[in-house]
């Protein structure tokens, strides 16, 4: 799945919140079409950390690197799928998704009509023309997936893309996604507080927690795995025992952190 | 929309009767009152020099209604140039207020201040330097509703989404797309509650400065018919302008609705 080529770096990224550290020595790669599942419990930072790779916040320090390029503190490079799906309620479904492309400067009939064959990829056909109020929670998801694609970045930074959903469509809409992803050949980093939703998902699974014994705060990365399976065998690997295992794991893990006295 | 399913419908359940209760409930409203005020009148409980019966009402109207009709035509293009003119200002001062946070900080007060003037006692200064043409009455109007415009679009620019502005910041987008993208579409529902209310205050004001004095208007033909104790068509005007204020507002949720299509949705959360 995971190509050999290195396209987006993280390099020892610090960041703080309001003046206190909430993250440190984070780095890790990306390589093309690989999916990075970032996992941590609430207040660990994920949203610090993403924040400062998309370019909206600048970290005290480190580096993040987009094909070799610094593009630390440097927003537009790599496309963010924020927690909410985000859609503007006044434009309709095809001016939501050609929003990356207007704002490029693309002509509006060139946005649409690069939109337009993407439709049935997303699952969205029959829907164009519809506002966002009118779709279920899961066609809206798939609309905010189609607008960070058509944004054209090589990059996808994904922010608990899915846990605003029922646990079924959830389910559907991991499947779902990465048929996509294999498709449209995406790399991508998905932050998730959801074990399950890692393993099937990630082809690397880096764990977030307290970098020291003494307070939960600042996090670094305190283990990566990685899941050989490839993605079209997901669903029963979920239901093996190696699965097991692997849950274990990962549930330990993250119940190793100190528990929390204050959140972020 | 090749697949209906797909699409949640429209608000659903149409509940035809609470329609018609909605309906029905206000038109019985009207007519009773009317039709108290008509036996008052007919009953001489009240005397009619002192309250013209809704039907000598009806006879004004009738009898002068060319006349009326060109006064009234006078003072709509008043209060609709006025407050086309507030609504430009309005926006002018709210956008500048938007991009620089240092106008918001002088001009707010201001603004406020000016809406403690009352009107009645601008008018007659306004008639003084601009005399008894349109333009000062044109000034009155585009004085008082600009206000409401302002107010209305300056809280609008600020319920933005913040989430929305960092999603199309990872955008590239400059600031003028934000503004255009997310700003001002989320500005518009507030600018129409503040635009309903400078609708309402135009004709009223354009009817005040008209008192003032003025050679057209229903402000003057008010004027001139109360002067002659002719009180029915003075309530023929009221109820003129009363229909004047309504079409202006009538226009205005049409203008809402062509420029909001997606409200007719309601919100699936």
């Amino acid at each position: 799945m995971s190509g050999s080529r290195t396209i987006f770096e993280a390099q020892d990224i610090c960041a703080s919140w309001e003046g206190a550290p909430v993250i440190e020595h984070i780095s890790f790669t990306l390589d093309e079409g690989q999916i990075i599942c970032l996992i941590g419990r609430s207040g660990s930072g994920k949203t610090t950390l993403f924040h400062a790779l998309a370019g909206l916040s600048s970290p005290e320090a480190g580096k993040v690197l987009l094909d070799g390029v610094d593009i630390t503190s440097s927003p537009g490079h790599v496309s963010y799928m924020l927690q909410k799906d985000l859609l503007l309620d006044h434009r309709t479904i095809i001016g939501n998704v050609c929003l990356p492309l207007l704002i490029q400067g693309v002509p509006k009939k060139e946005a649409e009509s690069k939109a337009l064959s993407l439709f049935a990829t997303f699952g969205l056909e029959g829907s164009e023309d519809a506002y966002p109020r009118q779709l279920s929670g899961g066609m809206r998801q798939r609309a905010a997936l189609m607008r960070t694609y058509l944004s054209g970045a090589p990059v996808m930074l994904m922010d608990e893309p899915f846990s605003a959903l029922d646990a079924l469509t959830r389910e559907d809409m991991r499947a779902w996604f990465l048929r996509v992803a294999d498709k449209l050949a995406l790399s991508s980093i998905i932050v998730t507080h959801d074990i399950n939703e890692a393993m099937a998902l990630a082809d690397t699974i880096l764990v977030l927690g307290p970098a020291c014994k003494e307070s939960p705060l600042p996090s670094t990365i305190r283990s990566s795995l990685t899941i050989d399976v490839p993605r079209s065998e997901r669903t029963d690997f979920l239901m093996s025992a190696e699965a097991a295992t692997l849950r274990g794991k990962l549930f330990k893990l993250l119940e190793d952190t100190p528990s929390r006295t204050h959140t972020l | 929309m090749s697949d209906p399913s797909s699409v949640t419908s429209l608000r659903t359940g149409p509940r035809t009767k609470k329609r018609w209760v909605r309906i029905m409930a206000p038109i019985l409203a009207v007519v009773l009152f009317v039709g108290l005020w008509q036996a008052a009148c007919s009953t001489r409980i009240v005397p009619s020099y002192l309250l013209p019966s809704p039907l000598d009402v009806c006879d004004a109207l009738v009898a002068d209604a060319g006349l009326i009709a060109s006064h009234a035509a006078t003072t709509l293009a008043e209060a609709a140039i006025g407050l086309i003119s507030g609504i430009a200002l309005g926006a002018l001062i709210a956008c500048l207020m938007e991009r620089f946070t240092l106008v918001d900080a002088a001009l707010t007060p201001l603004v406020t201040i000016s809406q403690t003037i009352p009107t009645v006692a601008i008018a007659p200064l306004l008639v003084l330097w601009f005399g008894y043409d349109m333009l000062p009455k044109i000034l009155l109007v585009a004085l008082t509703t600009f206000f409401p415009i302002t107010i209305s679009l300056a809280s609008g620019f600020k319920s933005v989404d913040p989430d929305e502005i960092d999603l199309l910041r990872t955008m590239g987008a400059t600031r003028f797309q934000i503004f255009r993208y997310a700003k001002l579409p989320a500005a518009l529902p507030s600018f129409f509650a503040g635009l309903r209310i400078s609708a309402t205050y135009a004709v009223v004001g354009a009817v005040v400065a008209e008192w003032l004095g003025g050679f057209s208007g229903l402000g003057v033909y008010m004027t001139r018919v109360r002067k002659s104790y002719a009180y029915d068509a003075m309530f023929a005007s009221i109820i003129v302008i009363a229909i004047v204020s309504l079409a202006l507002l009538g226009i205005v949720k049409i203008l809402e609705r062509i420029t909001m299509p997606w409200l007719k949705y309601k919100e699936n959360e």
